[in-house]
């Protein structure tokens, strides 16, 4: 008996030194330097390189400050990683934060209220606020665009999208017909929607905006999957690719920088990604829907976790992130949210790759004019539940409608919750 | 060490009607208990102390985002009798853990029969059979996952001769078995190589017995070599069920569980629910039910294994 209480004392105690060396080596003193750790996820070595210039310029000024580690996670993972981190108790000081799950961030109190500067364009923030109080900086309010491969286009017997543009026929149908086109002539594919690979449907709301259409009611009780706009849409969206055979189909990739696609609809900050592409490219707005011009804006924001180690670290490191002078460079690779620095000149100098006139045309008017991307509380759950729902529509044969109002069928308990 | 040594030297001057503490017993017992220490604290660390944590976190209602970590008693049980996708799941658990079984079994025997004959050659396909049990899973799956596409090569081989290939990955069917299959392929080599040392270890002389007893090659198989190794099927199988139901790496790469839901085993709806969801108390409570299973599928065929193995009769 003696031996067995003596055996067991020896395991508790092993594992208390165990358990004592892990809880020991963590940084929390004060009078060390200050380390800050913000997640992102973008791994692009010119973001990496501005980010660090940005820093080491601000550890001059703060000799408070160790390091600044700016850690890549993959966009794939990015917010389940993020919140495995926070759960595991290894919070990072400042989060790169995605605009579907800003509300699930903005209202669970996990990020610390942040100061708002008046030159900040309030359709920027509206996502990011809770009773008045912003809770992450808009860091990038990217609108969707169209980049063309006008190789591709040109090749398959089609006028460009700036032709069209020029010509005021730069409409869904003219689109579809010139990915049916490139599809049908070249053997590439036609438009491909980016992210989406008929998983990521919400990325399909840079298409069904152009009908008006809306996953759910502006209030998030309300399905709208089964409104005759989402179901117009999704039937063009159905019929682009089984049909006109104009869009990659499931199962099937296609890469537009590569050379392998007519048309990418995406962010313009990918715009980085075609700094070596071997064919002739162009961006151009989304072409007119059914509801006529419209456009649809992307957003990260930056949060500090309230429960990260150095909160006022920090959130003066974020002032200064995104001030004026850094928000300038920044505008290169992520539009800025700033009244002031929304202009042809600004970005122009900061865009080398963009001509004025399509800053103009898919910068300044998309974010002035734009639809933020879907988001809603409890997201995750919602996205996988739709995207489960959706699954039957990317077959040839589908009943589009009876698919939606199953969508709707299903997601119903979750955006009344 | 040294309170060992000198214990028994300071017991012999004590008067005789007192039995020595340090018996040869004690401290044989010691020193086995010493020598397990090591693999005791592993398993308290890292199996007991995590499972009942895991009991405990099934009792809270836990939002890592807004880090609050609420009691709800037995809430999340009651969640879990009522969940409509929990019948799916389960569904299919069972049928990618019975095709896995099956098939890696039977693949795994007829191999190692095959490879176990006195040929040239079967060094290499041992090898070529094994060789995938080495590879990363994640690696292996994302290889698959090209091949798999609707553009991808083995549609492209059966474009060759003829075939019209389905969109393995977007089907309900076609998805459930191409998971299975590359499941399949990966570990096959593993059950294959305990087959061939089982079939190895049958003496020559039953096979020459039965022979001259004049029994076909069926005969021989189903009577001789069935039984003998009837304790490593079992191993395998043990090891194959619980491993099928295990599987995750596959479904989080090809499929993300679907299309629809058809391909979303429990250990995925439990990754979902917990990570993705950030419903972690649900998560650990379906988790604890994944235990059950595991648990009394294992008791079942350690019980039934009286009835059909070899030696346990």
């Amino acid at each position: 008996m003696k031996l067995r209480t003596l055996t067991a004392a020896g395991v508790a105690a092993a594992l208390l030194a165990l358990a004592g060396c892990g809880g020991g080596s963590e940084n929390s003193g004060a009078d060390g330097p200050i380390d800050l750790r913000m997640t992102i996820w973008s791994a692009n070595a010119k973001h990496a390189a501005l980010f660090d210039q940005i820093a080491a310029a601000y550890k001059k000024d703060h000799p408070e400050i160790g390091k600044i580690t700016f850690e890549a996670i993959p966009i794939d993972n990015y917010t389940t990683t993020l919140t495995t981190q926070i759960g595991g108790g290894n919070v990072p000081d400042l989060a790169w934060i995605l605009e579907s799950t800003a509300p699930d961030f903005v209202t669970s109190g996990a990020l610390a209220p942040i100061d708002k500067d008046a030159d900040l364009l309030p359709s920027a923030t509206a996502n990011w606020e809770q009773d008045g109080q912003l809770y992450a900086y808009p860091f990038s309010t990217s609108p969707l665009g169209v980049f063309v491969n006008t190789d591709l286009v040109t090749a398959a017997g089609r006028p460009t999208p700036a032709q069209q543009i020029a010509a005021g026929t730069w409409n869904w149908e003219q689109a579809a017909a010139t990915g049916a086109a490139v599809q049908a002539k070249t053997g590439k594919g036609g438009i491909v929607v980016g992210d989406f690979d008929f998983k990521g449907w919400d990325t399909l709301n840079s298409i069904w905006a152009g009908w008006g259409a809306r996953p759910w009611s502006e209030d998030g009780k309300s399905c709208g999957f089964d409104s005759p706009e989402m179901v117009d849409a999704m039937t063009f969206v159905h019929k682009l690719v089984f049909t006109d055979k104009a869009m990659p189909g499931p199962g099937v990739t296609k890469d537009f920088y590569a050379g392998d696609a007519a048309m990418v609809l995406t962010q313009i900050s990918r715009a980085a990604l075609l700094e070596k592409a071997k064919f002739k490219w162009d961006l151009v707005p989304l072409p007119k829907g059914q509801a006529g011009e419209y456009s649809v804006v992307g957003q990260a924001g930056i949060g500090v976790l309230k429960r990260g180690e150095h909160v006022d670290a920090a959130k003066q490191f974020l002032a200064y992130f995104t001030n004026q002078e850094n928000s300038a460079k920044l505008a290169q690779f992520f539009p800025p949210p700033r009244k002031s620095q929304l202009t042809t000149e600004t970005l122009a100098k900061a865009n080398p790759l963009l001509k004025p006139a399509q800053l103009q045309s898919v910068v300044i008017d998309g974010i002035e004019r734009g639809d933020i991307k879907t988001s809603h509380t409890g997201y995750a759950e919602l996205q996988q539940t739709v995207r489960a729902a959706l699954d039957p529509l990317w077959k040839p044969d589908a009943d589009v409608k009876a698919v939606l109002s199953g969508v709707c069928a299903k997601i119903n308990p979750l955006l009344s919750k | 060490m040294t309170l060992l040594a000198e214990k028994p030297a300071s017991v012999l001057r004590r008067p005789p009607e007192r039995a020595p503490y340090w018996t040869m017993r004690r401290r044989d017992q010691l020193a086995g208990w010493l020598m397990v220490a090591p693999q005791l604290a592993g398993i308290v660390a890292f199996v007991i102390v995590p499972l009942g944590l895991v009991v405990w976190y099934s009792l809270h209602e836990w939002n890592v985002l807004a880090g609050t970590f609420d009691y709800v008693g037995g809430e999340n049980y009651q969640a879990l009798l009522d969940d409509p996708r929990l019948g799916p799941a389960l569904r299919a658990t069972g049928l990618f853990s019975a095709g896995l079984v099956v098939l890696n079994l039977s693949l795994a025997l007829f191999l190692a029969v095959l490879l176990n004959q006195k040929l040239r050659g079967t060094v290499v396909f041992r090898t070529l059979f094994f060789s995938p049990v080495v590879v990363t899973l994640v690696a292996w799956t994302i290889v698959w996952g090209f091949l798999l596409q609707d553009n991808g090569g083995i549609n492209g081989f059966l474009d060759l001769v003829g075939i019209d290939g389905p969109n393995w990955l977007r089907g309900d069917t076609t998805a459930m078995i191409s998971v299975i299959v590359v499941q399949l392929f990966k570990n096959v080599g593993l059950n294959m190589v305990l087959f061939l040392a089982a079939l190895q270890g049958v003496p020559a002389e039953l096979y020459e017995a039965a022979r001259i007893d004049g029994a076909s090659a069926w005969a021989r198989f189903r009577r001789v070599t069935v039984p003998l190794i009837s304790p490593t099927i079992l191993l395998t199988s043990i090891l194959t069920i619980v491993g099928s139901l295990q599987v995750f790496a596959q479904i989080a790469v090809l499929t993300q569980g679907g299309p629809g839901t058809s391909t979303t085993v429990l250990v995925y709806y439990l990754y979902q629910q917990a990570f993705q969801f950030h419903h972690f108390g649900y998560g650990a409570t379906i988790s604890l039910l994944l235990f059950v299973i595991v648990l009394a599928l294992t008791v079942l065929q350690w019980r039934m294994r009286k009835r059909w193995v070899f030696h346990e009769a």
